[in-house]
């Protein structure tokens, strides 16, 4: 059976560490585009931790969110390229093409989550930046838009080596960045087909909530938090 | 002008050909200098990448989208319009309909280089054509880009072909008159005509099957475009009143440039005699019209917005209600209604100035309303954080091309002027004997009523 891969983020286990915005630059090759870019609303972030304030001050409380592609089973992005630059693979990701993309930037107006990311110029990096750039992962030409990608890159490697080693892939064995970067173990990545993996566990918690889930996009990320559960305040 | 006979309306209409004055070079040459500048724009930021131009997340379509859906929306000058009042047999459009047919060439030819000029890859804009090739791949039918692609092709090719065929007899009469190397191109352009039954009898049929044909793809054109917006789960995109809503301002703009382009050209080419008050009397009644179901359509959409409260949609209206986007509301709304409508409704305000001034404020509120459509719902979506920040602002680049492409029309106009005559003379003289030969009491009170 092929894979339906999923996450699950525990926001009441999030402490908004940002790790998995760094771990996620690094493993996939995301320029960073310097100040007067990035005030322009250019920063490219595949992740980025949302900060949500409750009360007033002093009697603050922040909440975090860990935002990513959602990797939408009915996904707004994908019908509207002309190209097939955004399309959905066997295995449930939006897929991203880079080399099909002409920059319409249609799918960043569908998107209705914002975790599509435009490259407005070539990318650079700064010194010494360049030094750890990633093989396994293409960089982005200007005019081409990207976005999170489930770290495509491990998933194929994962596969790759469980084909050649002929077993099935264990419940864990492949992680994105951000999910094995973060050191609270709020974010759980797995195979929504297999019932007993711990993600699909966990997606059937009752703390679960989709993502903006009214508006029919059957996002594969599932967040868990203890408020969301309708009828049971502080349960 | 009754009184003009066939050889008179030949030397009228064709004196616009021949030679050209300082007067025209002037402007020719400051509207060139324009254009150029605007390629001047447009290669630098193919070379520089579009980061020069004032596009940022979210805000991903901006100036580029809006002029695109707005010379789609003009484009509706000329082939519906005139379309429209041949088949419902509108004698008064004669001198009309040639004026309004070029718009619509030139401004769809414009509308149609903006999604290319906005791509981020522009070179790669041909991956939108099916064709085989090495990469195994269609264009995704799915898309409704995709569809812009073929409705304005199609739109385009039949409006060519609506603009030429009625050119023959006139191309002709041309060929006829000159010499030397304009008698051999003119000679080419007139296909051979010499006139007879048959060949009139050909033309008739052929404008009859035009005429149908291009009304439901005129239509279908700006529905589709609308769908871009309709289609992506947007707040305040996301509404079935769009296509009708933009077809309906896409013929609002279109009559509103027929009326400025009649005007321009009744001054400077001395048509006086050809473009009668009537004419921009009779448009001005058909803008005033669309200027009420402009105002209607808006009100309908603002109205079930604001009732149905959906806190992403309400986000939205209320920065253009009375949020950072409220000047450039209310000015839109002063530009298509408060301005137009005492102008077109009081007779006496309905003249060729009342008409031309109404119809300039339309021209910059419906640029305004597509601006308005595109930028406040993509600077709103959804969540919050994701909000702009920094609001958009185009730049010099987005600023200079958006100027080109205007004096690109004025100059494509200018040079089409030079080269056909912009007022249909074989149908002209047709409209003269049949009122003549027909109905002689219903000519003589046309004549009447135009004097």
């Amino acid at each position: 059976m092929s894979h339906q891969w999923g996450m699950v983020i525990d926001l009441d286990r999030c402490t908004g560490c940002e790790a998995c915005v760094v771990a996620c630059h690094a493993e996939n090759n995301i320029s960073t585009v310097g100040d007067d870019q990035a005030a322009r609303g250019r920063a490219k972030h595949w992740i980025r931790v949302e900060r949500y304030y409750e009360g007033d001050f002093p009697d603050v409380k922040v909440k975090f969110m860990p935002v990513l592609c959602q990797q939408c089973d009915a996904a707004p992005c994908e019908p509207v390229c002309p190209t097939f630059a955004s399309y959905h693979t066997s295995e449930g990701l939006n897929g991203q093409v880079y080399n099909r993309c002409i920059g319409t930037r249609y799918c960043a107006n569908a998107c209705p989550y914002n975790v599509r990311f435009f490259n407005f110029y070539n990318p650079a990096w700064e010194k010494p930046l360049h030094l750890q750039l990633n093989p396994d992962v293409s960089v982005r030409s200007e005019g081409v838009m990207e976005k999170c990608t489930f770290c495509v890159q491990r998933i194929k490697a994962g596969e790759i080596k469980g084909e050649a080693e002929k077993r099935e892939l264990k419940d864990g064995e492949i992680q994105p960045a951000c999910v094995q970067s973060c050191p609270t173990r709020a974010m759980v990545f797995g195979d929504l087909n297999d019932p007993h993996s711990e993600v699909s566990r966990f997606a059937r918690s009752n703390r679960g909530t989709k993502l903006l889930g009214e508006l029919g996009t059957i996002p594969k990320v599932t967040y868990l938090q203890k408020d969301s559960w309708h009828g049971a305040e502080d349960a | 002008m009754a009184q003009k006979t066939p050889e008179q309306i030949n030397d009228d209409l064709l004196r616009p050909l021949s030679g050209v004055s300082a007067r025209y070079l002037i402007i020719m040459a400051c509207l060139v200098a324009v254009v150029i500048a605007a390629a001047f724009a447009f290669g630098w930021q193919v070379y520089n990448g579009i980061g020069v131009a004032g596009l940022r997340r979210p805000v991903f379509w901006g100036f580029y989208i809006t002029n695109f859906v707005f010379w789609i929306g003009l484009s509706h000058a000329g082939t519906l319009i005139s379309a429209i009042l041949r088949l419902a047999n509108a004698t008064w459009r004669r001198p009309v309909t040639r004026c309004a047919e070029v718009i619509t060439v030139f401004a769809l030819c414009i509308g149609a280089t903006f999604p290319i000029i906005h791509l981020g890859r522009p070179w790669l804009a041909f991956w939108l054509a099916p064709y085989p090739s090495e990469r195994g791949i269609w264009p995704n039918f799915r898309s409704p880009l995709l569809w812009d692609f073929f409705a304005i092709n199609t739109y385009l090719t039949g409006s060519v072909t609506f603009l030429l065929l009625p050119m023959i007899p006139d191309f002709a009469l041309i060929r006829d008159r000159s010499s030397g190397w304009k008698k051999k191109i003119y000679t080419v352009l007139a296909l051979g005509w010499i006139g007879t039954p048959r060949q009139w009898h050909r033309l008739e049929k052929a404008m009859q099957i035009m005429a149908v044909a291009i009304i439901p793809v005129a239509v279908s054109v700006h529905s589709i475009v609308s769908w871009d917006f309709a289609m992506a789960p947007v707040p305040m995109w996301h509404s079935t009143i769009f296509a009708p809503y933009f077809v309906a301002g896409a013929i609002f703009s279109g009559i509103a440039a027929l009326i400025l382009a009649m005007a321009l050209l009744r001054k400077f080419l001395h048509l006086e005699e050809y473009l009668l008050p009537i004419h921009f009397e009779n448009l001005g009644k058909l803008l005033l019209v669309m200027s009420l179901l402009w105002v209607y359509f808006v009100f309908a959409e603002r109205l079930t917005s604001w009732y149905g409260n959906e806190s992403s949609e309400m986000a939205v209206f209320w920065m253009t209600q009375r949020g950072s986007f409220s000047p450039l509301f209310w000015t839109m709304v002063t530009c298509n209604f408060l301005i137009p409508f005492p102008l077109l409704a009081i007779k006496k305000f309905r003249t060729i100035t009342g008409t031309a001034i109404a119809s300039f404020t339309v021209v910059i509120g419906m640029w305004l309303e597509r601006f308005l459509i595109i930028v406040p719902s993509l600077s709103r979506k959804y969540m919050p954080y994701a909000w702009v920040t920094s609001p958009y602002r185009p730049t010099w680049v987005e600023i200079t091309i958006t100027a080109g492409t205007f004096a690109a029309l004025g100059l494509l106009y200018m040079l089409f002027s030079k080269a056909v005559p912009i007022i249909s003379i074989w149908e002209l003289k047709w409209g003269r004997h049949e009122e003549t030969v027909r109905d002689p009491v219903l000519a003589r009170r046309d004549e009447e009523a135009m004097a």
